[in-house]
């Protein structure tokens, strides 16, 4: 029986899934995996391991050249185009180059998922203008990208993937701009998200960070394929799932 | 502080989760807004401009050939091609009387001497002498319908008889090629309209294009976060709409004014039948409707070009 997610009840599989582009070897090759529901899993290896291929996957960018992806109850290869949209507001991304909106402020980038899911403006600004403190970033509301560091844009684009509560959050590089104590704060970000019940997958070649999230779980690419010695990842083993105050502290507590 | 603040927003800001759309003003910013600055309002003038000018060219052909049509429909001419003066008004006598009695003429007048030396005038010059050329005597003949054939004929075999040298043709004949020429303007004016059209579409999807191009950015991170077709195609389809209002509106006045021009025009040049091709108030209408019509294609023609470059992406 597989494990479930304690939010939605659903999972995410991927069952033998290959990728490849055009006629090219595949550069994800029989990749199995369950997510385990509401849990942290830090995706590691090496520069052309398949690492932002996987994540194209997972945040449905691409479709598969083979195998069957299920997200969260719904079979994503035979799933309508038109149907799409859905899953993906269930979804928060982290791109590694950000992918800020240019013309749009640091506030008007943040709210985008909210507005694309039909929140009222009068709802969405509270909101947003909390997040963007939590950021770090309550003075630069209004500066456009261009005029924010990439340590600053990065911590929009964050605020921008976790604002609307996704079930899943896939961040490539996430922290890879900024400074030590920033990236830790953001990590505690995740992590509060991850007690809420929300999936959190987090790309990095940053090892010092996989300690940080002492139950996170590690899957490694190698060449495009999954290292799951212990079959963990294919069938990992259940486990409580715990109570959760609805906290986005950082530090789990309350405040 | 801070902490509370980070628990309750994202709880906060509760999801619809439906489809429902960015609307107002938030959702046209996503496309950087350059008004007047892209080729759109440009173009959209110009072509509404056109075929403001060349709808107006065809109805006026049409209001022109209706009503010559309707003047000459129930007449018909009666010449009498004799070339001694005093048979000639003897047979144009005789066949006025004839004719009076005919059950399908409503009224025959001779063409007075006076009124067929001022039509003579520009080709015999004024106090020519009239028997030095002899002209036939005409009898306008007003009939109580369309003139037809089988009553011309009729006509015929009575005046056979008293006046062997008469002629008797319907007035509308005479004008058939003119008429065959005006249904050719308007095909041409229609044909015109429809090219502006295509023509419009066809600019309006490059410039779709280049904007999808250029918002390729922005396109795909909506799309990521979400974003259906519909939505996306929206914000387009405003933008665009928004840029085809504002050069219709143009287009429409600078259109309206080259007409009017030409309309006073060709009202000096005192023709009759320049005068029957004036435009009606519902062809004024028409004509306000150019723009309207303009801005809906740009906003379809946007929609389709989007929806077509979107259905590229998973």
């Amino acid at each position: 029986m597989q494990p479930m997610n304690p939010r939605t009840g659903e999972t995410i599989t991927f069952d033998n899934v290959g990728l490849r582009y055009g006629t090219d070897r595949e550069v994800l090759s029989d990749v199995s995996f369950t997510l385990y529901p509401g849990s942290f899993y830090f995706l590691t290896g090496a520069s052309g391991a398949g690492k932002t291929s996987l994540l194209k996957l997972l945040y449905l960018a691409q479709r598969p050249s083979r195998g069957v992806i299920s997200m969260f109850g719904t079979d994503v290869i035979t799933l309508p185009r038109s149907r799409l949209p859905a899953l993906r507001r269930r979804l928060g991304v982290v791109f590694q180059d950000f992918r800020l909106v240019p013309h749009l402020s640091a506030f008007d980038n943040i709210a985008l998922p909210l507005r694309v899911s039909g929140v009222r403006e009068a709802d969405l600004a509270r909101p947003v203008a909390d997040m963007l403190a939590w950021v770090g970033l309550g003075s630069r509301a209004d500066a456009r990208p261009a005029t924010l560091s990439g340590g600053e844009q990065q911590r929009v684009a964050i605020a921008r993937a976790v604002i609307g509560r996704p079930d899943m959050l896939v961040a490539d590089e996430p922290t890879g701009n900024v400074d030590p104590e920033m990236a830790l704060k953001l990590l505690r970000l995740f992590e509060a998200l991850n007690r809420l019940g929300t999936t959190v997958v987090v790309a990095t070649h940053d090892v010092h960070l996989l300690r940080k999230v002492p139950d996170s779980l590690i899957m490694r690419l190698d060449k495009g394929r999954l290292s799951d010695p212990t079959g963990a990842l294919r069938y990992p083993p259940r486990r409580p799932t715990g109570e959760h105050d609805g906290s986005l502290a950082p530090d789990g507590g309350t405040s | 502080m801070k902490r509370s603040k980070a628990r309750s927003h994202i709880a906060s800001a509760s999801l619809s989760g439906g489809f429902s759309v960015m609307r107002g003003d938030r959702a046209s910013q996503l496309v950087p807004q350059a008004r007047l600055a892209g080729p759109i309002p440009w173009v959209i003038a110009i072509m509404v401009a056109l075929t403001v000018i060349a709808a107006a060219g065809g109805l006026a052909l049409h209001n022109l050939a209706e009503s010559a049509r309707s003047e000459l429909a129930g007449g018909a001419t009666v010449q009498i091609v004799e070339a001694l003066p005093q048979e000639r008004d003897r047979q144009a006598e005789a066949s006025l009387a004839l004719l009076a009695r005919h059950p399908a003429v409503a009224s025959a007048e001779r063409v007075s001497d006076a009124e067929l030396e001022e039509l003579l005038e520009p080709w015999l010059g004024v106090g020519a002498d009239r028997e030095a050329v002899p002209i036939p005597a005409l009898i306008d003949l007003r009939l109580r319908g369309p003139a037809t054939e089988a009553q011309l004929d009729s006509m015929r075999r009575l005046l056979a008889d008293e006046a062997p040298a008469a002629r008797i043709d319907a007035q509308s004949a005479w004008l058939r090629p003119v008429f065959s020429a005006i249904s050719s303007l308007q095909w041409l004016a229609f044909a015109l309209v429809v090219l502006l059209g295509l023509t419009s579409a066809a600019a309006v999807w490059l410039a779709a294009r280049s904007a999808l191009g250029s918002n390729r950015n922005t396109i795909e991170v909506v799309h990521l976060l979400g974003g259906t077709d519909g939505q996306i195609a929206r914000i387009f389809q405003r933008s665009v709409g928004f840029d085809a209002a504002l050069g219709g509106s143009a287009g429409l006045a600078l259109g309206l004014a080259a007409v009017l021009l030409m309309g006073r025009q060709f009202a000096g040049l005192g023709s009759g039948m320049v005068a029957g091709g004036g435009l009606s108030p519902i062809n004024w209408a028409l004509l306000a409707l150019v723009p309207v019509i303009g801005v809906m294609i740009a906003i379809l023609t946007a929609r389709l070009t989007v929806m077509g470059a979107l259905r590229r992406m998973l």
